[in-house]
């Protein structure tokens, strides 16, 4: 008999033992999801009046702040999923079933394909829950239809490639905790970036860092997106840096399964 | 229908520069049970994830089931099942989802997969428990699970990587029930274990592999030949009695031990034998005797103590 591989019936197969675990176990998705929220909440009710009155945006105060920080907590909302996705890996790699699944005829790629794409479901909870509670406590949009479809692939896209990362991550990891020491930098990251405050108010090398890495280029194209006033350059370029960090991560982390493979 | 359900040739493998196994061969005959038996750290394990594809060979031929685990490990995967040291369960699904899972990987259709479950949940008296988390599960569920989940998707060749370490004498039993009724079904085992009772009870075939070489290789009964009959022991009470038996039985080769007032003189355990060693010990009554016959132990320690 030959082998016949099912790529797509396998990976779905292992998103549903993903979901299942999900379902079963809900607190690690109320801590994942609830910790954007928990930023959104403190930044607004404890430094929004503050720190909006330094935004220099004419009006101020903390309706204005508001509007400023939520594309920066729905990249922070996708971060804190992609941290519980290398835990979950790691998980996986350190107990006895990666085993079962290696001597099944089974796609090897189901495994961190079913791991990648439950983690994007959570995240897509993870973002939907972020932008009602902003939502709720008064933010408003400008966005489109065109605009808020473009925004959610751009948020589609940061997720695939932090997932597929953080998947290389718990590859990676020794042990179940040092896999959820590793991608706590990329909760960290977005507050190094425009998403807090504008960059022109950081020192000198800290503003030169934060005007180029990747989580400013995703947030300013999605503060565009969500203002209606999107450049197509902004939008081009965050779908560019998530792309290629999406590919870095699934290339990883495809060499390290392999190479786990052979012992 | 092929003669070997397992080929192995010139098996090596290292591991940095430590030599785990080396210039293995092997032949598992289709249907029966073959038993690798070894201290720890001898290279049963590695040689398992090497037959299984967990781990590729640095030199040597394998051939399970007519496919080339180098060549072409998928084709391998789909003919074997394996049942490693390690739980492999998922503690967070049940154990109904557990095999359901299974059954999925295997692209089982839906009835045959709900058929296949329960029959499964029945005999391997997991129907109370079905429904709850693996993570509840006694170590001997755990194993019973894992047996039944790899049994899912009828293999043809199954690996049993030290299946009853850990386990009580009633669960030991019972998995070994399991495995003599797979192999009335056809099923070829291959099975790794530090246990010579359980090697005994099972295995049609036995290879002794100690520090990645095998030092023997038959069947039980082969095996025990390996070494001289068996012995009878005798215990004495005090110093004197063990020197004059001792010197009475000069001719039949007698080992004595000061230290432990004993006697052992190698002989089999007939009464004829027995009678004329009696008659010539001229021990006392109260003198305890006991007769030993030769153990895989026995076996086990005489060669793999030669090899080093």
């Amino acid at each position: 008999m030959i082998a016949t591989a099912h790529p797509i019936s396998d990976s779905m197969t292992m998103l549903r033992r993903r979901l299942l675990h999900l379902r079963r176990y809900p607190a690690l998705t109320i801590m994942l999801v609830g910790q954007p929220v928990l930023f959104l909440l403190l930044l607004v009710s404890v430094f929004g009046g503050t720190l909006g009155n330094g935004l220099g945006a004419g009006v101020g105060g903390r309706k204005e702040y508001l509007h400023f920080i939520v594309p920066g907590i729905l990249v922070i909302a996708v971060a804190s999923v992609a941290v519980g996705t290398a835990v979950a890996v790691a998980m996986d790699m350190t107990g006895g079933i990666i085993n079962r699944f290696r001597t099944m005829a089974i796609a090897p790629s189901a495994v961190l394909t079913g791991h990648v794409l439950g983690s994007v479901t959570q995240s897509a909870l993870a973002v939907g829950v972020s932008a009602a509670v902003a939502v709720a406590v008064g933010y408003r949009s400008d966005a489109g239809l065109a605009d808020a479809a473009m925004a959610t692939l751009v948020l589609a896209m940061l997720a695939l490639s932090l997932t597929w990362l953080t998947v290389a991550f718990g590859l990676a990891a020794k042990s179940v905790e040092s896999a959820s020491n590793l991608p706590m930098v990329l909760v960290l990251l977005p507050f190094l970036g425009s998403g807090f405050v504008p960059t022109d108010s950081m020192p000198a090398g800290l503003r030169w860092f934060a005007e180029h890495q990747p989580f400013t280029v995703v947030i300013d194209a999605l503060r565009g997106l969500l203002d209606g006033a999107a450049s197509s350059r902004d939008v081009a370029s965050a779908l560019a840096w998530c792309t290629v960090l999406a590919v870095l991560g699934w290339r990883l982390s495809v060499g390290r399964y392999a190479r786990e493979r052979a012992g | 229908m092929q003669h070997h359900a397992i080929t192995v040739r010139g098996l090596c493998k290292s591991f940095g520069d430590q030599l785990v196994l080396d210039h293995l061969d092997l032949e598992v005959p289709a249907g029966s049970i073959f038993a690798l038996l070894g201290p720890n750290g001898s290279g049963k394990t590695t040689t398992v994830n090497l037959l299984t594809t967990l781990l590729r060979a640095d030199a040597g031929d394998i051939d399970v089931a007519g496919h080339d685990v180098v060549t072409d490990p998928a084709a391998v995967r789909t003919v074997i099942g394996v049942t490693g040291q390690f739980s492999a369960v998922d503690d967070l699904l049940t154990g109904r989802e557990n095999l359901r899972l299974v059954a999925d990987l295997e692209h089982l259709p839906r009835t045959t997969a709900q058929a296949r479950i329960a029959d499964l949940l029945e005999r391997f008296d997991l129907v109370d428990a079905a429904d709850r988390a693996a993570s509840t599960y006694s170590g001997g569920m755990r194993r019973r699970l894992d047996l039944a989940m790899t049994l899912l998707g009828r293999p043809r060749v199954l690996f049993l990587d030290e299946p009853t370490t850990g386990l009580d004498p009633r669960s030991r039993r019972q998995v070994w029930d399991h495995v003599r009724s797979l192999v009335a079904g056809g099923v070829t085992v291959f099975l790794t274990t530090q246990y010579l009772d359980e090697a005994d009870a099972l295995a049609d075939r036995i290879a002794l592999l100690d520090a990645g070489r095998l030092v023997a290789e038959g069947t039980p009964a082969e095996l025990k030949a390996f070494v001289p009959g068996g012995q009878v022991r005798f215990d004495f009470a005090e110093p004197g009695a063990l020197a004059a038996a001792a010197g009475a039985l000069a001719d039949w080769s007698a080992a004595a031990d000061v230290a432990t007032l004993t006697l052992r003189i190698p002989a089999d355990a007939t009464v004829g034998t027995l009678r004329r060693l009696l008659t010539a010990a001229e021990v006392t009554d109260d003198t305890r005797i006991e007769v030993t016959q030769p153990e895989l132990d026995d076996v086990f320690f005489a060669l793999t103590e030669v090899a080093r």
